[in-house]
């Protein structure tokens, strides 16, 4: 298994333009700037020596700290060698990445996925839209600028009918409770322990 | 015949008639009990499986809790149903959804809301996309607590519902 990913390795290394390639737990991982993302993903795919040719998912994730603010990680599975590969890529909230779709037509949701959970945009997507959130939805859940509430709540109204939104009105606070394990010690514990040594 | 009697029972002429026909084959009741009878004896109710407390409701059905011993099949149409049972998380997505099936239910109706999700929002209480609770959608008449509750749980539940049809159904509702 090590030789195949060598050979996936050098293969990609000799053709990509990569910032950054290294293995980690027996899986390549490349970072990669968006403006290359298509050309590395068709390569990735049709190369002899990678095939990756299974998409298994695109993540996102928002680090609001950094200039480009989202990271996509897209994550590829080799049938043929038994190797996995992520790819990742960093954009900040005004650009878009070029949408994979014609390379792997089942990126179409996952990339739905993640302009619903974090806004980011895919160009020459066939149909970008949102995909899990509800209808009419407002805002992008997963970021971390977003309430854990939301912002709107809904209730069936009994004149008009229908169901309608409202700003939420919670009857309790979101609390965070902070209780660790007294079987594997307790940070206060600790403390005290300190203290009468 | 297992007619559960309330009212009439003391009265003096019922008790006459009663004895009048007993052994000629015949059971005597009121219609009141009579349709209350029918009604708690056949409560089909309509799938609304949203999650893991659907699983538990697909037990209730099967041979070790046997639900249709009480009369209650499962319905896959909400035109064939007597009773909802929400069984899971309800979303703000399929919230509208849940109330179509409410709406097209015959009455009379009733709805038995399943797991902490359904009551109250349950785990997902403070999530932005989750009904606090079902009864802000449909009325219910009947509350099963449990993350999920137990097969056995939901047959209490749909014991009390037969109760509560007891106590005071009608024919008017």
């Amino acid at each position: 298994m090590s030789e195949q990913i060598e050979m996936a390795k050098a293969a990609i290394e000799k053709n990509c333009r990569l910032n950054d390639i290294n293995v980690n737990l027996g899986q390549l991982q490349l970072s990669v700037d968006p403006a290359n993302l298509i050309q590395i993903i068709d390569f990735v795919k049709n190369d002899p020596s990678c095939e990756f040719k299974q998409i298994t998912d695109i993540a996102g994730v928002d680090f609001p700290e950094n200039k480009k603010r989202f990271e996509v990680i897209y994550h590829f599975l080799s049938f043929r060698f038994n190797l996995r590969l992520r790819v990742k890529t960093q954009i900040s909230e005004a650009e878009s990445l070029p949408s994979i779709t014609s390379i792997f037509p089942a990126a179409n949701w996952f990339e739905r996925e993640a302009f619903d959970m974090y806004g980011i945009t895919f160009t020459d997507h066939p149909d970008l839209r949102r995909i899990l959130t509800d209808y009419g939805f407002e805002g992008y859940p997963l970021r971390k600028d977003f309430p854990l509430t939301g912002n709107v709540e809904i209730r069936y109204d009994e004149i008009d009918k229908k169901i309608v939104h409202e700003p939420v009105k919670l009857q309790q606070d979101f609390r965070n409770f902070d209780i660790q394990s007294p079987w594997e010690g307790t940070k206060y514990l600790d403390k005290e322990v300190k203290e009468s040594e | 015949m297992a007619i559960n009697t309330n009212i009439e029972e003391t009265s003096p002429e019922l008790e006459r008639l009663k004895k009048l026909y007993a052994d000629k084959g015949f059971v005597v009741t009121s219609i009141n009990n009579l349709i209350n009878w029918a009604r708690t004896g056949s409560l089909h109710w309509m799938t609304f499986g949203l999650a893991c407390c659907a699983i538990e409701m697909m037990h209730v059905g099967t041979p070790r809790y046997d639900v249709e011993r009480f009369g209650a099949a499962p319905r896959a149409s909400p035109r064939h149903a007597d009773v909802l049972i929400v069984a899971g998380t309800l979303t703000n997505k399929m919230a509208a959804a849940l109330r179509k099936a409410y709406d097209q239910m015959p009455e009379p109706r009733y709805v038995i809301s399943m797991g902490s999700c359904a009551n109250g929002g349950g785990y997902y209480h403070y999530s932005y996309s989750v009904v606090r609770g079902c009864d802000r959608i449909i009325p219910v008449d009947v509350y099963v607590p449990g993350c999920p509750p137990t097969a056995e749980g939901l047959l209490y539940g749909l014991l009390q519902l037969q109760k509560k049809i007891r106590r005071e159904g009608n024919i008017k509702r």
